[in-house]
């Protein structure tokens, strides 16, 4: 290992990445562009759902419902004069939901105090359906309360979960969106930018030239490494900033533990370009797996959008070879609880595994040779 | 000592059934400070070779020891001590020329003390010096060729291994790049091996080696080679003023029994025979030049000695028949194209005729390959006229195109696609159906004899086959005007002589061919041609009258190469006198 | 400008030849989409499933062991433990061994039987919040449940009852009805772009584009023998992948094919277009893969496959318009769930049209301009 012969590739290299803007925007831009829309672009939390009301037989008691519904910032509530056009809301996609007050509400719930609010939601996003019935318990709750109160009597539900949702107590989706996809940024730098950089060498038949200096295999790789190690440790240091400043995501843990998880992730996504790189020889084939290796799965199978003890056995022992599964339990956890020892070091040691595996297959794989 | 000692070295590639031996036991010896040239017909094996004593292949079998360490073991003890210079060198595209050269200085150790004089004596020695903070990608292919030789030279190797080092390059800066090598030898007693398409180079070395297929054909002196010919070469002198084109009286001569290879030469045609005796020449060939018999040159032997190995397609040459009438089929006049500040072509004129074999001449960045793409229709002209069959191909509706046929630099052709789907494509692509699209894939496969390579993937031809292949599907609609962006770059001379042979008998048949070439030998075979030099037209006419244009008084006519240089030299000397 | 279908047909079969004879190409537009819809098909779901919670019940009394029960009883839930103190609890959340803590306090059962509030507090890890947030909701439900049977019957409040009669198109609320149409949307996109995307690029770097540009063929029928490929392999991709919907996942497809094959072409049309757009621009290969992929990567995330639209800000909302998935996946999740057929979609198809025929012209246009 030569000091010279290393400084010489990391200079060539870093020059290299300075001329060719495509590198930069890699680095640089991505994450600007995906941040913003991610922070800002995506969101769980539902507002003003549309709901069709139908009341058959309008009273003061409909009405007070209704203004309840009316009054809550979950939902907007619109008339509709029959169930036909009411269901023709909700096929068109007019309406999420149908709240259906019969004709023999107002009865029932005089005589016998049971009468049903009948529902309809649409059921072909699941999970939006289910928020959505969760929202309109909790607004028939509180109209109930309402009633009660109105009547001079103290009726209470029997049973009131506190929910105390800890790290991130108001629910800002931003607030743990914003660290996940950090790890799924820096997944696509290190692994696409290297990916593509070492089949360009070969495409180019620079690689020929270089492979006969003296020059080792280690240094090779090394000179590889260190220039996009750089680029990439920018490029989350610019992910961060933008995370604690403008998206006001709270950084609870240390800057000394994030920085150390970040580099062991980046150098495993650098090390599974690298081997893509040396495996395909050329850009297109390079790029091709890097795409379909890396971006989808880190997008659905790190339990950034998706819970992992949800998914069937085979499919979470499948998560445990993708990078971005251990970077996003990590980055969430310093940024939003602290360091928690436990999690950054089972976190860690999957992460250095994979690191290992990946970089000593791309050292082993890698040759001096054309053949 | 031995710089270079090979046993019975092999080499393959693939696996079987697709198992292809590049090297078939070949044993060599190399003395320390000896000059020596590989050469041979593409896939040899050369590169093998060259790539095996750089310590990048593994040798298949057999023992392979560069200046005393073993292959492959000791394979970075090797390259602390050589230079090699591959086919394509590599540069970093995004450094500068002296960002380039200090990476390479930097893999090979030299100390920072050494570096600005070592730096200043190769930029000076490649006439780089002025481009020092110019990148690397913005170099003309001369001058990249010779920065990729300065970068192999920045550690003084013991041993520099060079593979075809002057390929795509013009004769001016060939012969910066031999001036440079040959100062290796003299100077500092480098041991040299290197391949090379072009004989006069090889001529130039210590040693020959010829190989085929992998195996040694034959190996020695330049004049030992080409010693069993003498008695065998002859040349037919042809008086300037002749009225028929040199080309019919080769492809008579080229039928007579016995001979083996004719080309057209400076000032005649050269004639090599199979048995020492000069050909019979048909009588009325007999008054209209004289015949001698001339020295063998190595080219005549590396023809001789491939021939009967290489099967040699009887190409037909038809009698003069449609040639010539005079119909100008190609019209330029006073052409510009500006690319931002820059005026690559200024004011070129020429015109061609019909059946003529067209040459656009001229160095790197000259303009020709500008030109050439204004004519094709691929790039817009800034200003002038360009008329191809009467037409503008740029505005002319597609149908004008279907009559021309194109053959790209480098051949390109769709490299996954089969010998066979490349044609039916090109086919189908000029508008050929039915019976006339069956009948001219079955003539393309049989005339450029692809039969046998017919479900070959294109990408995996040797480059001789590549080209047959390219100007297959450029001929398959049959087009009255072909364009060539030099067809024969780094083809060996089997493979150029084959492809002039074809060149002509289209020719005959009334097929008007624009060719644009670096080799200077290969002008003579033109009908006519313009030598372009920094976007300007400095000569045109026949081969004879621009070298009598570079003639100067009291001396013989120069070779087609020297009058280029000297054209070319003049006229830069002028535009800077004139500055 | 006139088209030969003979010239546009043999550029398109020399397309196909190219993709496919390439092994490497041949990979991964077969092997990877199908792989990847049976991964994410099972690994994308919002229906929780044994998320595991702990409890520290300091109450003795049955009902706090009924209301245990019915967390543990319930498949999204999983009771990995009962906790001795809050020390216990507040450590299980930390170390993310947990999702969810239920504290129960002492007076839990006897504050029910005297008919007052008992207060249950519930901890959630909400460093995954989105995971927590969904926790939340079905907790909600178990407790609400809970509740109804508990209400007082008749204290002279008109109470009432919320019920949920159906959930239309989705009666189980099955997320992965949902996520499925989804994926299949990505994928047709992801393998029609990238099987034009890089086309011209790798021609210009391979220097065929020039020995295609001076045969007859114009810029039309390049630019339609281009698009060709895209489009059957993106049918073929996608009609394989809706079979594996339909067959493997069991996704219902109430809706009808034309209506459906009506929506892909249109989506093709678009995804193409944006390919060739791409391809055009693109001056090397690896322009062409940074260009394919800058696009894909927000059409993905806004076109409410993982996360409504709806929920997004009105800026962010009107970008969504452009984005040609967005409206494939709504004609994918209408054929499949909701039966739609050809009148119901066509607010959807139009747009679509109009992404393809204006990019499809953009991207002729930037050939011609490369041209010259």
């Amino acid at each position: 290992m030569s000091m010279m012969r290393l400084m010489g590739l990391i200079r060539k290299e870093a020059y290299e990445i300075v001329r060719d803007p495509s590198s930069i925007a890699i680095a640089f831009i991505l994450p600007l562009a995906l941040l913003l829309i991610f922070g800002y672009g995506v969101s769980l939390d539902a507002r003003g759902i549309p709901v069709a009301v139908v009341v058959d037989h309008p009273t003061l008691l409909t009405a007070s419902f209704v203004g309840e519904l009316r009054s809550s910032r979950w939902f907007r509530p619109t008339n509709y004069p029959g169930e036909a056009p009411a269901e023709k809301a909700l096929t068109d996609g007019r309406a999420a939901a149908i709240v259906w007050l019969r004709s023999d509400f107002t009865r029932l719930a005089l005589s016998s105090g049971r009468a049903p609010i009948h529902v309809i939601v649409n059921g072909v996003d699941a999970n939006q359906a289910r928020i959505i019935e969760n929202y309109l318990n909790g607004a028939w709750l509180a109209w109930l309360a309402q009633r009660a109160a109105g009547e001079g009597i103290r009726i209470s539900a029997p049973v009131v979960a506190e929910a105390r949702v800890w790290f991130n107590p108001a629910m800002r989706s931003r607030d743990y969106l914003v660290p996940g996809l950090i790890a799924i940024i820096m997944t696509l730098i290190g692994a696409l930018l290297t990916a593509l950089v070492v089949a360009r060498e070969w495409e180019r038949g620079t690689m020929e030239g270089i492979m006969v200096t003296p020059a080792g295999k280690m240094e090779l790789l090394l000179g590889k490494l260190i220039p996009y190690f750089v680029l990439g440790m920018g490029g989350m240091l610019f992910s961060t900033i933008m995370a604690v400043f403008l998206f006001r995501v709270p950084l609870r843990g240390s800057i000394s533990v994030l920085v150390a998880c970040s580099s062991l992730f980046l150098l495993t996504a650098l090390g599974m370009g690298l081997l893509i790189s040396i495996l395909a020889r050329s850009q297109f084939v390079a790029g091709m797996v890097a795409i379909v290796a890396t971006f989808l799965p880190a997008f659905i199978l790190s339990g950034f959008l998706f819970d992992i003890h949800s998914m069937p056995r085979v499919v979470q022992l499948l998560t445990h070879v993708i990078a971005a599964r251990y970077f996003v339990g990590l980055l969430q956890t310093i940024f939003l609880a602290g360091n928690v020892w436990s999690i950054i070091v089972s976190n860690c040691l999957g992460l250095a595994i994979l690191c290992l595996l990946f970089l000593g297959l791309a050292i082993i794989r890698f040759r001096k040779r054309l053949d | 000592m031995d710089a270079i000692v090979v046993a019975n070295l092999s080499k393959s590639f693939g696996a079987e059934p697709a198992r292809r031996n590049a090297l078939k036991g070949v044993s060599l010896r190399l003395a320390a400070g000896s000059m020596t040239a590989l050469i041979g017909p593409d896939g040899a094996g050369k590169t093998t070779m060259l790539r095996t004593l750089a310590g990048i292949l593994t040798p298949g079998a057999g023992e392979v020891s560069v200046l005393g360490h073993h292959l492959p073991e000791q394979a970075l003890a090797v390259q602390r001590r050589i230079g090699y210079m591959p086919q394509r060198f590599g540069l970093y595209e995004d450094l500068s020329v002296e960002e380039n050269l200090t990476l390479f200085a930097d893999l090979h150790g030299i100390a920072r003390s050494e570096r600005e004089g070592c730096f200043s004596e190769l930029l000076t020695m490649t006439a780089l010096g002025p481009f020092r903070k110019r990148l690397a990608g913005k170099l003309s292919g001369g001058m990249k060729q010779k920065l990729g030789l300065a970068c192999t030279l920045i550690h003084p190797p013991d041993l520099l291994l060079l593979d075809e080092a002057s390929v795509g390059v013009d004769p001016i800066s060939r012969r910066e790049i031999w001036g440079i090598i040959h100062r290796q030898v003299v100077e500092h007693g480098i041991t040299i091996l290197l391949s090379t398409a072009y004989m006069d180079e090889a001529e130039r070395c210590d040693s020959v080696i010829v190989l085929h297929e992998g195996e040694i054909l034959a190996q020695g002196h330049p004049g030992r080679l080409s010693s069993p010919l003498e008695g065998r070469s002859f040349l037919f002198e042809l008086p300037e003023n002749l009225s028929t084109s040199p080309r019919t009286v080769q492809s008579t001569i080229a039928g007579l029994p016995g001979v083996i290879d004719t080309v057209i030469q400076a000032n005649g045609l050269r004639i090599v025979m199979e048995e020492p005796a000069p050909p019979a020449l048909p009588a009325d060939l007999v008054g209209r030049g004289t015949l001698k018999a001339s020295p063998p040159r190595l080219e005549d032997a590396f023809v001789s000695l491939l021939f009967g190995r290489v099967k040699r397609h009887g190409i037909s040459v038809p009698a003069e028949t449609a040639a010539s009438d005079g119909t100008v089929v190609i019209e330029v006049h006073d052409l510009y194209r500006h690319f931002g500040d820059f005026t690559a072509v200024k004011g070129v004129s020429f015109s061609v005729r019909r059946g003529e074999i067209f040459g656009l001449l001229g160095a790197n960045g000259a303009g020709k390959s500008t030109t050439f793409r204004m004519l094709c229709g691929l790039l817009p002209s800034s200003s002038g006229t360009l008329r191809v069959a009467g037409l503008d191909l740029r505005r002319a509706p597609s149908a004008a195109r279907a009559r021309i046929g194109y053959v790209s630099q480098r051949f390109s052709l769709y490299e996954a696609l089969s010998v066979k789907q490349n044609m039916e494509f090109f086919a189908s692509a000029y508008g050929l159906q039915n019976r006339r699209k069956k009948s001219r894939l079955a003539w393309a496969l049989e005339e450029f004899e692809l039969s046998a390579y017919a479900g070959a993937n294109a990408g995996d031809l040797p480059l001789g086959y590549k080209q047959r292949l390219a100007l297959a599907c450029a001929l398959m609609h049959e087009p009255g005007i072909v364009f060539l962006d030099e067809p024969t770059s780094g083809v060996d001379p089997l493979a150029r002589r084959e492809f002039w042979t074809r060149l002509n008998a289209l020719a005959c048949q009334g097929t008007t061919c624009l060719v644009t070439t670096h080799f200077m030998e290969e002008a003579e075979y033109c009908d006519r041609l313009v030598l372009m030099s920094l976007g300007e037209v400095l000569a045109q006419g026949t081969p004879s009258e621009i070298k009598a244009a570079a003639r100067r008084p009291g001396e013989p006519p120069p070779g087609m190469e020297d009058a280029f240089i000297s054209i070319i030299e003049e006229h830069e000397r002028s535009s800077r006198r004139a500055s | 400008m006139e088209l030969s279908l003979r010239r546009i047909v043999a550029l398109a079969i020399k397309e196909f030849l190219s993709l496919l004879r390439n092994p490497a190409s041949r990979a991964v537009l077969i092997g990877p989409p199908i792989i990847q819809l049976l991964v994410f098909g099972y690994g994308a779901t919002y229906d929780l499933k044994h998320v595991p919670f702990v409890v520290y019940n300091q109450d003795a009394g049955r009902l706090s062991r009924d209301f245990i029960a019915r967390f543990a009883g319930s498949p999204s839930f999983e009771l990995i433990g009962n906790l001795p103190d809050q020390l216990a609890l507040q450590q299980a959340v930390d170390s993310e061994t947990v999702l969810m803590a239920v504290n129960i306090g002492p007076q839990f059962t006897s504050d029910l039987e005297r008919g007052r509030t008992a207060h249950v507090q519930f901890i959630f890890d909400g460093r995954d919040s989105n995971t927590a947030a969904l926790a939340l909701g079905y907790a909600q439900s178990i407790v609400t449940a809970f509740n109804r049977e508990r209400l007082p019957r008749n204290s002279g409040v008109p109470a009432s009852t919320i019920v949920l009669d159906r959930a239309w198109f989705n009666p189980n609320l099955e997320s992965r009805w949902f996520i499925v149409p989804g994926i299949a949307g990505i994928l047709t996109l992801l393998v029609s772009m990238l099987s034009t995307g890089l086309s011209v690029a790798r021609e210009r770097e391979m220097g065929t584009f020039d020995q295609l540009l001076v045969t007859p063929m114009n810029p039309g029928e390049i630019l339609v023998g281009k698009a060709l490929p895209g489009f059957v392999v993106g049918a073929l991709e996608a009609t394989l992948i809706i079979a594996v919907a339909i067959l493997w996942f069991k996704v219902p497809f109430t809706g009808s094919f034309p209506a459906l094959y009506l929506g892909l072409f249109c989506f093709l049309l678009s995804a193409v277009g944006i390919g060739l757009m791409i391809s055009a621009l693109a001056l090397t290969q690896q322009q062409g893969l940074l260009g394919t992929f800058l696009f894909m990567v927000p059409a993905i995330v806004l076109s409410g496959f993982a996360t409504p639209i709806a929920n997004m800000p009105k800026a962010v909302q009107y970008i969504t318009l452009v984005d040609p998935l967005r409206y494939f996946l709504i004609i994918l999740r209408a054929s499949f769930l909701e039966g739609a057929g050809v009148s119901l979609l066509w607010p959807q198809y139009w747009p679509l049209a109009t992404i393809g025929i204006v990019s499809m012209i953009v991207a002729a246009g930037l050939f011609r301009g490369r041209l010259g």
